[in-house]
């Protein structure tokens, strides 16, 4: 795999962003992109006060979606690896929260906490195949593994209840309470939605991050200042692994039912199409993206008859022409990042 | 052994029914990649639209649907082909996520398209008179139709061989594969190849998905099956590669069919076990040598 110089871009660019940045002036960000922030978490948090019960759980999805965008932007984004199975991670995170609410206990966080795990394992396990390999060969490994996934999740139905989905989930139980009320359940997605989101935020501007940054513009030259891209980018494929499985965990939680297509391809495809809108590579671009993929769905699909695929098809389209670099290159918020984030040929 | 071979006789004859599919389906994506760049994942939508045609052809009725059914599917195929040529060239200098995407999308709105003309069902045709009945293979019977598959998957192996090694044609192709700078260099125009390539490989995907049509029927979501297991091919067998294409095709072919017949459950997980020790072993495919540019 070459990276094919960008003439207009300074070619000693990796580690641009957040990596270079002193902890002085990361500081003065945190203050300068704080408050806004918590006027928005605030919000957010009040939200159920002043909306029906069936808004408060469209948030919800919304939340976990993001998530998930989010989760699979670290890789797109940040790391430069197109994953074309990225719901793979979800959906083990789903069926594990699942199965562990039924037969062992539903009381929170375990169900998320294990969904985590074992979408960090199962990434783990593929991820280290995927890895190995560069643009092309990526897309098609993880196209085949999310599909293979899927194929599982409808065969082993004396586990995941086949292609009739796994169903009679209980409700997420805090203190040996079930909660019922839409609210509740927001505030609880909220929380570990936030708290997952603050992990990757983490992750980004770490100076692991910054790596992963440097390995997805110039890999030979991460390489020769003593980097090791493979394992910089496993690591980086179980962190975005196990997030996707904290999301299905809520998702689990949320639902009460977990499809085998929720592991599927149009899961995946659903997602790369909001990071893809959103802008790769800016962690809220992917929030904006997942909840406009959401809300266009759930306002059309009952209308498609359930084509909604035949609408996705048409959106992944015009968005590859008209919206090269997402909402956030239409924003022009980002004019640092010029180079294209994902892998190339 | 001998006894193995006797009882397994009927799932190795599928899996080189399924091989020779494969091969047809997986040659045309791995040239269309390793002589343009260009990942279509709408190759598995385009042998769907295939499988579609066979059915409205009535295909299995007469020989005169089948060919029928066999011209149109090569006719939508080079057309299908030359407009995704025409749709990838402004994304030429792009990330390959952005060709990725559209070739998804188009997948994607094939599919439905042909799942809201067709309906949810799964259609199956029959084989076309004269190949219906069996002939006893090792005291065996086994379907007339299958063992054609596996004589035309195999005389399309020999032609395609013989096109690329020994005629003018072919040595464009490979001098194609190896440096496409160096052949536009010398005066080629790299949009008509380009445009012929992508229609040729698009044909074999809509030809090869009339021919699968009284095996596997026409149904929603054959396509990602077939799509994956074409992709695993070419995985295996290295993109670019006509040989890796054939021995790829004939490997999946059996994992697919004796997989399936000897341990159902876990037929998943040795297609990714089998995946997974190919690249162990060769991270860039059994044949990838030819593949200067990838």
């Amino acid at each position: 795999m070459s990276v094919i110089p960008d003439s207009s871009v300074e070619p000693a660019a990796p580690g641009t962003g957040a990596a270079t940045t002193t902890p002085a002036s990361r500081g003065s960000m945190l203050l300068r992109r704080g408050a806004p922030l918590l006027v928005l978490v605030v919000a957010l948090a009040a939200m159920p006060l002043f909306v029906a019960p069936f808004t408060a759980n469209t948030l919800s999805r919304i939340l976990i979606f993001a998530l998930f965008a989010v989760s699979l932007d670290l890789l797109v984004g940040i790391t430069g690896l197109p994953s074309l199975g990225h719901a793979a991670y979800f959906g083990v995170g789903a069926y594990t929260a699942g199965l562990v609410s039924i037969h062992w206990t539903s009381e929170a966080p375990v169900p998320v906490l294990l969904a985590a795990v074992a979408g960090a394992v199962a990434a783990a396990a593929t991820g280290w195949l995927a890895v190995r390999s560069g643009g092309v060969y990526f897309l098609m490994l993880t196209l085949a593994i999310g599909e293979l996934t899927h194929q599982l999740a409808t065969r082993l139905s004396s586990v995941t209840g086949g292609s009739n989905g796994l169903f009679g989930i209980p409700s997420i139980r805090v203190g040996g309470e079930p909660m019922i009320l839409a609210g509740f359940v927001y505030w609880y997605v909220l929380a570990v939605a936030l708290l997952g989101f603050l992990g990757l935020w983490l992750v980004a501007h770490s100076p692991f991050g910054g790596a992963l940054r440097g390995i997805r513009d110039n890999e030979p030259r991460m390489r020769s200042l003593g980097y090791s891209p493979f394992r910089y980018k496993f690591v980086a494929f179980i962190l975005a692994g196990g997030f996707a499985g904290l999301a299905g965990g809520l998702f689990a939680g949320l639902l009460r039912i977990v499809n085998p297509s929720d592991a599927a391809f149009t899961t995946s495809a659903l997602m790369l199409l909001a990071v893809v809108l959103g802008g790769a590579g800016t962690l809220w671009g992917p929030v904006l993206g997942a909840a406009v993929v959401v809300l266009v769905r759930d306002t059309f699909g009952p209308q498609l008859d359930g084509h909604g695929p035949l609408l996705l098809g048409i959106v992944f389209v015009v968005a590859v022409y008209a919206l090269p670099r997402g909402f956030a290159g239409l924003a022009g918020l980002v004019p640092r990042r010029r180079r294209a984030p994902a892998g190339a040929a | 052994m001998i006894d193995w071979f006797d009882a397994n006789l009927v799932s190795i004859l599928n899996g080189l029914a399924i091989g020779s599919l494969l091969f047809i389906l997986a040659v045309g994506l791995s040239i269309v990649f390793g002589m343009m760049d260009v990942l279509n994942l709408a190759h598995g939508a385009f042998f769907l639209i295939g499988s579609y045609l066979a059915v409205t052809f009535v295909a299995g009725e007469s020989w005169a649907g089948f060919f029928t059914a066999i011209g149109v599917a090569a006719l939508v195929g080079l057309v299908a082909g030359g407009a995704l040529s025409g749709l990838t060239e402004p994304l030429a200098r792009r990330p390959i996520l952005d060709q990725a995407l559209l070739t998804l999308g188009i997948s994607l709105i094939v599919a439905e398209t042909l799942s809201i003309i067709y309906g949810n069902d799964v259609l199956s045709i029959g084989e076309p008179p004269g190949l219906d009945g069996s002939i006893a293979v090792a005291g065996n019977p086994y379907p007339t139709y299958r063992l054609m598959l596996i004589a035309v998957g195999l005389a399309l192996a020999l032609i395609v061989w013989l096109v690329v090694e020994k005629t003018s044609i072919g040595a464009l192709v490979r001098a194609s594969v190896a440096d496409r700078e160096m052949v536009s260099a010398i005066g080629i125009d790299n949009r008509k190849v380009k445009i012929a390539v992508l229609g040729v490989g698009s044909l074999l995907a809509t030809v090869a998905g009339v021919l699968a049509a009284p095996v596997y029927g026409a149904r929603p979501g054959l396509d990602k099956t077939i799509l994956l297991l074409a992709l695993v091919v070419i995985v295996i067998g290295g993109l670019g590669s006509i040989r890796g294409a054939l021995v790829g095709a004939l490997v999946i072919g059996q994992v697919e069919s004796l997989g399936r017949a000897l341990v159902p459950d876990l037929a998943s997980f040795i297609l990714f076990g089998t995946l997974a020790l190919v690249l162990i072993v060769r991270p860039r495919g059994l044949f990838a040598g030819k593949v200067a540019h990838s």
